[in-house]
């Protein structure tokens, strides 16, 4: 019994947390038990059928920026409880515990990078607190981050994993899809490029807001994007959903990304991006700012 | 007075009314003088009124948001507007029925004026798909923005939504690009916007068309993150009938007008009539027009660019949290 339990039990944790901690992990797609260290190598990708692990805000700062590195800004902000609201356990509650397990204080990490040699604002989001979803924190979170863009005039990056709007603060949550939505406004108005990358999942409120309004917005294979959830949407219509529905494949197929892109050629491509949008030296604006239209 | 569908809190109310409409018929018929009688059942029913109105639960609230005789967009719009041309599709895809709108007058004002319309009678229903739209409604309603912002009309929206339409087509045609570009592009207008919650505000549905200038709701409207029901169905999901703890769920949410004034989401709650807005339709529809006048009168002395920067700041500041 002991060597069972043994071999059996980090495999049930992985699958559940999605992040490979352990030794050997099994692939949730394909079945595949892949050794840890060469998953690591192949930035948590299955090496049989490409399904790509859920990985931490930390492993994209170092996927995607030079160095690794991210200046964090506004580290501090926490969560308030405007509704008082109460489940199970209370807002507060839950809040506390996934600051405890998660190292976070809340579901986005946003700070100042660079990235192929250029100066960025960037921003990833963490599904490991409460599900990535967006609450005042983010939204505040997200709206300075598009704020440095439009101080310093250098792109922005988000990487974005949310299951949606956090209910739990109810009428503030919706109100942060208009808060990002108004300033994105601005930086559209100002020409700063804005990179959408989204990852497995990105839904609901969140794609209805910042993650469906990028310049230029890529995925990584195989997420889950959409704005409604599965189960209300076979409840509405009574009926199976096709296979594939709500991909990264299918959001591509109809028109809503600019392209899928593997796990290992984000950074590359991100970079790509941005200096093709903002031209090969630093400083967005020289090079990038249009002529005024004539008039 | 009301006839046909009541909620059950309504149900003594609308039986005594019942009552004192029988007994002056049965009074007259028989030539009786029933005055002091009658007089005192409409005493005791102004009484009753009160007592069930005035301190409504926020389900009873959001109940009366989704009365089967609430009045819908298109009878504002009719009681509201004159000289009202609609205006349909979205120059890419389809005429979504589910968004209304056209150019009229409010007080000889050229406006554009946008519904979210839910339908009456099945038939209606089934036509405007509950007011649930898909995202050709959304752009239905930004391309009609755009045209008044060229145009330097304001923009009035009537909103009333139990959801945008969660199906496969709706995904496949982008329902979440749909409500994001509306967001941002509203954001960008340069012509006042004023938006009114005439019953339900669920989520991302009713923000897709629900950035304004000022934003206000009817005294029994309700607008949130999530419906109650939906709230119950992710609170509640080992519950055999999560649907059965939506009240609770209501509670929690606080959605109403109420809330969200006290939260300082809104500018204004408009009374409605005792009883709701289904009571007395054009009471309602006189109310919302001196309240629009109002709203459009003060934002039209701003110049484009403040009232932009002001749009701006409203929905920058909106947020709850410590640093
Ligand atoms: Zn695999």
């Amino acid at each position: 019994m002991e060597w069972f339990r043994k071999k059996k039990e980090p495999l049930v944790r992985q699958t559940k947390k999605e992040i490979p901690d352990g030794l050997w992990t099994k692939c949730k797609s394909c079945g595949e038990v892949i050794y840890g260290r060469e998953l690591e190598q192949r930035l948590w990708v299955c090496p049989a059928c490409g399904y790509h692990f859920r990985i931490r805000y930390n492993q994209y700062i170092e996927l995607l920026l030079d160095d690794g590195k991210l200046e964090e800004f506004d580290a501090s902000l926490t969560s308030r409880d405007p509704l008082n609201f109460k489940d199970r356990i209370s807002y507060t509650e839950r809040i506390r515990k996934s600051q405890a397990k998660t190292g976070l204080k809340d579901a986005i990490v946003c700070g100042i990078g660079r990235i192929g040699g250029r100066t960025i604002s960037f921003g990833v989001m963490d599904f490991a607190f409460v599900g990535g979803s967006m609450g005042s924190v983010v939204g505040e979170k997200v709206a300075r981050a598009i704020e440095r863009s439009l101080e310093r005039k250098i792109p922005l990056v988000l990487v974005c994993c949310s299951g949606g709007a956090r209910m739990q603060e109810g009428i503030f949550s919706l109100m942060q899809m208009a808060k990002t939505g108004v300033l994105l406004s601005e930086l559209k108005a100002e020409r700063i490029p804005y990179i959408a990358v989204l990852t497995n999942p990105t839904t609901a409120g969140v794609t209805a807001s910042y993650a469906s309004l990028g310049d230029v917005i890529i995925a990584e294979p195989h997420a889950q994007l959409g704005f409604a959830g599965p189960r209300v949407i076979r409840q509405t219509i009574g009926q199976e959903l096709p296979e594939g529905f709500q991909s990264s494949e299918f959001f591509l197929e109809h028109g809503f990304l600019d392209a899928v892109c593997p796990r290992r050629d984000l950074r590359h491509t991100v970079s790509l991006l941005i200096e093709y949008l903002c031209g090969p030296t630093s400083g967005v604006h020289e090079t990038l700012k249009a002529p005024a239209p004539e008039s | 007075m009301a006839t046909g569908i009541y909620l059950d809190f309504e149900k003594p109310v609308i039986e005594l009314e019942k009552r004192i409409d029988e007994m002056r018929e049965f009074a007259s018929d028989e030539n009786l003088e029933l005055t002091r009688e009658i007089r005192l059942l409409e005493h005791k029913l102004k009484k009753l009124r009160q007592d069930t109105f005035s301190q409504l639960t926020r389900w009873q609230r959001i109940q009366l948001a989704r009365h089967p005789m609430r009045p819908c967009a298109d009878e504002y719009i009719e009681l509201i507007i004159d000289d009202y041309i609609a205006l349909h599709g979205d120059r890419g895809f389809a005429d979504d029925k589910a968004m209304i709108g056209g150019l009229g007058r409010i007080d000889d004002k050229p406006v554009l004026i946008l519904g979210q319309q839910k339908g009456r009678t099945t038939k209606q229903k089934l036509l405007h798909n509950f007011g649930m739209c898909h995202p050709e409604g959304y752009r239905k309603a930004m391309r009609l923005m755009n045209l008044a912002d060229r145009f330097g009309r304001p923009v009035v929206i009537l909103i009333d939504t139990p959801g945008a339409f969660p199906g496969i087509e709706a995904e496949e045609r982008g329902q979440a690009e749909a409500i994001a570009q509306n967001i941002r592009d509203m954001a960008a207008l340069s012509v006042p916007v004023v938006c009114l919650i005439i019953g339900e505000g669920a989520s991302g549905g009713a923000l897709g068309v629900g950035i304004g200038d000022r934003v206000l709701m009817l005294e029994n409207s309700w607008y949130s993150v999530i419906s109650p029901e939906g709230c119950a169905a992710i609170l509640w999901k080992d519950h055999p009938t999560p649907v059965q703890k939506a009240p609770e769920a209501a509670e929690a949410l606080r959605p109403t007008a109420q809330d969200l004034k006290e939260f300082g989401i809104i500018d204004e709650i408009l009374p409605e009539p005792l009883g709701g807005a289904h009571r007395n339709p054009e009471e309602q529809a006189k109310t919302i027009k001196r309240a629009l006048l109002t709203h459009l009168g003060e934002l039209s002395a701003l110049p484009p660019a403040e009232l932009q920067q002001r749009r701006h700041r409203k929905y920058r500041e909106i947020g709850h949290f410590a640093e």
